[in-house]
């Protein structure tokens, strides 16, 4: 489990990260996402110990991201955002590496290595030189590396960048394996899909700010309004059923369909549905429009930048 | 029980120190051992550290060995025989020299290339501590080039000693080239991992690198030249400064070497108006400072507490080099001004009476006040570079010499009352001053080698600027002014009515 209240983490005077509060369950994946610059990397470096917050606090698993720095990093595998690997050592050198620093039986790193190797398809790779190594394999050899010593909590930076679709599917495979054993994951990505696929909560941070934290049904919500259903007719309706547009809050409407919001589906859709055929109009289907994340983190970016630029305005006047 | 007593109090001692305890020491060096390894392993498999490190080992102990031979037979030629004792100790040094130099690069490399690569990253979210990171990679930076460079004086020496010249090298000479050459790079290795802190690319670091290789250059120079002139007990205080210059940059890079420099520093650029901002804030104090009054009581007064480690020292080091010149009269029977000389020189007391128009002889509180304020701006300069060494030793070497004087047996002669009237009433001015100003100086300089954990070194090193200044202009200054004032008007009266004139 992680937990932070009002992480703060300042640069000389550049506020990097501003009071940033969550709280992420064990086996559940937390998603960051945000422009880039936007404090994600600070604020996971600052839960893995490797920064110390200027303010706030965090625990990891039950323990101080400052006091107990290093059984913080113990306890967590990280994924940074460079995968950072040393190119003229062979993959197996550098598993047995940090194997070795994590303090691994010669056994147990070995067999760990060799198991998380063919489980993310490199096998073959094991006695090759990193340099060698393709884009999306070292980004999965920076992934094995970071599931090395089997940790309960794992930070992944952009995990499935630079990876081919079947790569990048194993990989949002082996994350939803982990949260499965009860793993705690907190991954950032720019992929908004992904991260709808993974997530069971999303974090929106702009300018060092968490500006929205939730599940995404919630951020939905909060952000784009009420669910909107599509109704496809079986002919053109001809400006027919005037009393649909005076009962339901139209939102768009065509020929042969027209989509409504509301807030209550579950007593609308039956209702629109009985008026409709017992009217003799043929319904072909009744369904929810689809809503992406895409567009609710794009509301909540817009959102904020208004809330800015207004302060900044009124600042001015 | 006596064991276990020991140990424990070993661990409480590093406790306070701060240092990990003894269990945790091995522990440490095992850690370190592990970065270590795969460091030394990775300089191994790079051709741009082999190939010259292979080429200085055994082409370039070879080619002075050859040298050696040629210049040998030229010196024996023109008779000038004696040379050659001369010569054959100084190649060593340099054959070891050259290997040694490779390891400020494979520092540079381990530490800002890795940076800059951000394959640092990965190590530094692993629950290695910054000291066990740091040790490993000092060691992997240094044992290539080290061995490299035994290996070499070995050939070399091995050339001469079995070859054509069949010289016997002093055990002496051996074990002090291979420690000068052992501390030489551990120097140029903890320089250049303070040189990689504060850069974020090889090439700024490569820029900055001039500022270790030149001066350790310069110090093989003047080693040879020492060598030359056949003064080679001086090398052994050579080494105690080298010694003196690991410790300290070792701890400066120690320092240096964390998480939150590393990751903190992302540009070289430098944020003037940052530093502007924090420069005067800390000059001004805080926000209860609304004039001359409260600022002297908030801001300086804080300063002045800031300040106090340095100043301590300082005082200190005064006191001390006040004792230490007169103790040095015992040892130098050969500098002792006795009565004798007073009487062989009826004019002293006459000089001395003259004191009493200062200012008739050009000595006036210009000329007093001006040589005090160069003597603190030289020591506060000096401290940036010297990591505070310097203005500790300019504020005590006249009080080192003020002791010397003050036990020669002339001077209780002289009287001592008169001596401390001609000092005591400017003293009691110029002396806080100067311990002031010089302490000040002192933290400024010796800051970076052990920068506060709450921010970067270069907010403390502008803090600690602006508390120097504002401690020059609001006590050392003023001081040394007044100081000069009473030295000029006051002192020489005093004096002539402790001469009863």
């Amino acid at each position: 489990m992680i937990e932070a209240s009002g992480l703060t983490k300042i640069f000389d005077g550049f506020v990097a990260v501003e009071d940033v509060s969550l709280q992420v369950e064990a086996g559940s994946v937390f998603a960051f996402l945000g422009p880039n610059g936007a404090g994600k990397t600070t604020t996971i470096r600052m839960l893995t110990s490797i920064l110390e917050p200027t303010r706030g606090w965090a625990r990891v698993n039950g323990l101080d991201v400052v006091r107990d720095a290093a059984q913080v990093r113990a306890n967590v595998g990280v994924l940074t955002e460079q995968h950072g690997l040393y190119e003229r050592m062979k993959a197996v050198e550098y598993l047995d590496f940090f194997g070795r620093i994590y303090h691994l039986p010669r056994e147990v790193r070995r067999q760990r290595a060799q198991d998380l190797m063919a489980r993310f398809g490199l096998a073959e790779a094991m006695n090759r030189r990193v340099g060698e190594f393709s884009k999306g394999m070292k980004q999965k050899l920076a992934l094995v590396r970071a599931m090395l010593h089997d940790p309960p909590v794992l930070l992944l930076d952009e995990p499935t960048s630079a990876m081919d679709p079947q790569s990048a599917k194993q990989v949002r495979d082996a994350i939803l394996e982990l949260k499965n054993d009860r793993r705690t994951i907190i991954l950032t990505t720019h992929n908004l899909t992904e991260a709808q696929q993974l997530a069971d909560r999303i974090g929106v941070i702009r300018h060092g700010r968490l500006i929205a934290n939730g599940t995404f049904e919630e951020l939905s919500q909060r952000f784009v309004g009420d669910p909107i259903m599509e109704i496809r007719f079986g002919a053109p309706l001809n400006g027919a059923f005037e009393w649909l547009h005076r009962e339901l809050d139209v939102v768009a409407h065509g020929e042969d369909w027209l989509r409504f919001r509301t807030n209550k589906p579950h007593q609308d859709n039956p209702m629109v549905l009985q008026r409709l055929i017992s009217a003799g109009v043929s319904v072909i289907t009744l369904s929810e429009v689809p809503r992406s994340l895409e567009a609710v983190y794009l509301q909540i970016v817009n959102e904020d930048e208004n809330l800015t630029e207004k302060a900044h305005n009124g600042n001015h006047a | 029980m006596a064991t276990t007593l020991k140990s424990a109090q070993l661990n409480t001692a590093l406790e306070r120190l701060n240092l990990p305890s003894y269990g945790k020491w091995w522990r440490t060096l095992q850690n370190a051992w592990v970065v270590t390894r795969r460091e030394v392993r990775d300089s191994f498999r790079d051709w741009r550290i082999m190939v010259p490190i292979f080429i200085l080992t055994l082409c370039f102990p070879l080619l002075a060995q050859g040298m050696t031979e040629i210049f040998t037979n030229f010196f024996i030629a023109n008779g000038a025989e004696p040379m050659v004792d001369v010569f054959l100790p100084l190649l060593p040094m340099i054959v070891g020299f050259f290997p040694v130099s490779i390891s400020l690069v494979i520092a540079l490399e381990t530490f800002v290339g890795e940076k800059e690569r951000r394959s640092l990253e990965p190590l530094l979210s692993t629950p290695l501590t910054n000291l066990e990171l740091y040790i490993g990679k000092t060691l992997a930076a240094m044992i290539p080039p080290l061995l490299a460079a035994y290996v070499g004086i070995g050939i070399y020496l091995s050339a001469l000693i079995f070859g054509a010249q069949q010289w016997r090298p002093q055990a002496e000479l051996v074990i002090q080239v291979l420690l000068l050459t052992t501390a030489q790079a551990l120097v140029m290795v903890t320089g250049s991992v303070v040189v990689s802190s504060q850069t974020t690319s090889t090439r700024a670091s490569n820029l900055l690198a001039s500022f270790i290789i030149i001066p350790m250059s310069l110090l093989v120079l003047v080693e040879g030249l020492i060598m030359v002139n056949n003064l080679r007990h001086l090398l052994w205080w050579i080494l105690v400064a080298l010694i003196i210059a690991d410790i300290l940059l070792f701890r400066m890079g120690a320092r240096l070497f964390n998480r939150e420099e590393l990751l903190g520093r992302t540009i070289d650029a430098i944020n003037l108006k940052w530093a502007w901002r924090v420069f005067v804030s800390q000059l001004r104090g805080d926000a209860r400072v609304k004039g001359v009054l409260s600022w002297y009581r908030y801001s300086v007064l804080s300063a002045l507490r800031n300040s106090r480690d340095g100043i301590l020292v300082v005082s200190f080091a005064i006191l001390a080099a006040l004792i230490g010149g007169m103790i040095a009269t015992h040892f130098a029977p050969d500098w002792r001004l006795t009565p004798e000389m007073a009487t062989q020189q009826p004019d002293l007391m006459q000089n001395f009476t003259q004191f009493a128009a200062l200012s008739e002889m050009g000595f006036g509180v210009r000329y007093i006040f001006g040589q005090n304020l160069r003597v603190l701006i030289g020591a506060a300069m000096l401290a940036v570079f010297t990591f505070g060494v310097m203005s500790i030793f300019l504020a005590s070497f006249t009080f080192g010499v003020l002791g010397f004087l003050l036990a020669q047996p002339i001077m209780s002669a002289i009287g001592y009352g008169v001596v401390l009237a001609a000092l005591l009433p400017h003293a009691l001015f110029e002396l806080p001053g100067l311990i002031i100003g010089a302490g000040a100086a002192t933290r400024l300089g010796a800051l970076v080698t052990s920068p506060p954990k709450d921010m970067g070194v270069w907010e403390a090193w502008l803090r600690a600027f602006a508390d120097m200044l504002k401690l020059l202009v609001a006590l050392a200054v003023p001081l040394l002014a007044l100081g000069a004032v009473v030295e000029v008007y006051i002192t020489p009266r005093i004096v002539l009515m402790a001469l009863g004139s």
